[in-house]
């Protein structure tokens, strides 16, 4: 009797994103269940596992915008054979990196003690918040990246040709209707 | 007699004087460009309309045609260059196409979808370059501009108005605004000047019309800008 092949894992995280991508990776509807013939998960939002063991293929959403987005980046390199950039935001910073002009401070300021309606208003400081960088950076700045999978969000489709692609063991290819950076 | 060179093998025939990327066009083949235009004479800045031609690197745009010259294009050699060209072109401005009302129209981004380009490889220069909403129909985000000089010399050459010019060197050149307070609303600047609809990316935008066609309803959603480029080219001769 011939033994069922190994099942791929993989992990899946959104630093600075919104989520979208990975609402748009549930967006393969009825692939999921053919996915999860062929992967488990290890760290995702999907499990609630907190933190990324070794794994096939990382996914990852969001750029780099604090110094806990960088931990988990670099855990993700550490432990992923291939990582992924989803989406705009990782790929380049997206709509968080819009604040790339603005002095960091201004903009903290501007939100916890300008804002119409706050009053005697403190930019927070707890230790166990993550600092801030200066700049958002797309994770490409931070770690190596294998694959980019740009869109916001990537399709249901393109995520799914993508991955299909790589457990194919192909090199993913998005040509046509399915490459779009919006 | 007329003449030709081979286009990745093919014969094309060319008028004296004409350029290579001008023959070829006409000749229903597709060699990409963004800073050219038919109406202008070349400008040769973008550098997309590279060729290999008898062994060296030109402007398909701003070389003339030579008999029997072979020419490279639709290469994987050169296709690989102009999408390092457009990663370039990416990382020093700020393109963040999810917010650019220009998105789905814009030439830029079609070609780097006709070239595959995944990623930005580079690092991002995220410069600083504030928009100037001061106009009342035209919006200016020059997030964007890639410095083709199109809204300059339509400006000048046709509006008869010069409002646009590109200023400082390498990487500190920005375009700018004729007028002393730099603002475009102290210009004779009209939404109906031939400069306020040449721009290839989302620099010079009409107020208004915004998403009123839909993100995936636009003119590069629809087809590729090497099918768009070969119909107008055929439309027009
Ligand atoms: S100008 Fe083009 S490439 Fe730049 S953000 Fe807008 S749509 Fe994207
Ligand atoms: S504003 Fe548009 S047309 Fe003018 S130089 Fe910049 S990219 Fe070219
Ligand atoms: S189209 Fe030839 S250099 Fe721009």
């Amino acid at each position: 009797m011939s033994t069922p092949p190994r099942k791929l894992r993989i992990a899946t995280t959104s630093l600075a994103g919104c989520f979208g991508c990975h609402m748009s990776f549930l967006d393969i509807d009825e692939h999921l269940f053919e996915l999860v013939e062929l992967v488990e998960f290890d760290r995702s939002p999907l499990t609630d596992i907190k933190e990324v063991g070794p794994c096939d293929i990382g996914l990852i959403e969001g750029g780099v915008c604090n110094a806990e987005n960088v931990h988990v980046l670099r855990a993700f390199r550490r432990n992923c054979k291939t990582l992924i950039a989803l989406g705009a935001c990782a790929v380049n910073g997206g709509l968080p990196a819009q604040r790339n002009h603005l002095p960091l401070s201004e903009c903290l300021r501007e939100v916890y003690q300008f804002r119409p309606g706050i009053a005697n208003g403190q930019i927070p400081n707890d230790p166990e918040l993550p600092l801030p960088l200066d700049k958002v950076r797309p994770i490409h700045e931070v770690v190596r990246v294998d694959y980019f999978l740009p869109g916001c969000p990537p399709s249901g489709p393109a995520i799914w040709k993508f991955l299909t692609d790589l457990i194919a063991g192909r090199t993913p290819r998005l040509s046509g209707g399915l490459l779009h950076y919006d | 007699m007329t003449r030709q060179f081979l286009l990745d093998g093919q014969p094309v025939p060319f008028e004296d004087g004409q350029s290579i990327l001008e023959a070829a066009r006409q000749a229903g083949h597709y060699i990409p460009s963004l800073c050219w235009h038919k109406d202008f004479p070349a400008h040769g800045s973008c550098k997309l309309c590279i060729v290999k031609a008898a062994g060296r690197h030109v402007s398909a745009c701003a070389t003339p045609a030579r008999e029997g010259w072979e020419v490279e294009s639709n290469t994987p050699e050169m296709n690989g260059e102009r999408r390092g060209l457009l990663q370039m072109l990416f990382v020093e401005g700020n393109h963040f196409c999810p917010s650019c009302e220009k998105s789905g129209n814009c030439e830029l981004q079609a070609l780097g979808y006709e070239y595959e380009m995944l990623s930005p490889r580079f690092r991002h220069f995220y410069p600083e370059r504030p928009v100037d909403a001061s106009h009342p129909d035209v919006l200016l985000d020059f997030n964007r501009c890639i410095f083709c000089e199109l809204c300059v010399r339509a400006s000048r050459d046709v509006d008869g108005k010069a409002v646009f010019a590109l200023t400082g060197r390498g990487i500190d050149k920005h375009l700018v605004v004729n007028a002393e307070s730099g603002r475009l609303a102290d210009t004779d600047f009209s939404k109906d000047d031939l400069a306020a609809h040449i721009c290839p990316v989302g620099v010079i935008l009409h107020k208004g019309p915004g998403f009123a066609v839909p993100i995936g309803e636009r003119d590069y959603d629809r087809e590729s800008i090497r099918q768009k480029k070969l119909r107008d080219e055929e439309a027009s001769s």
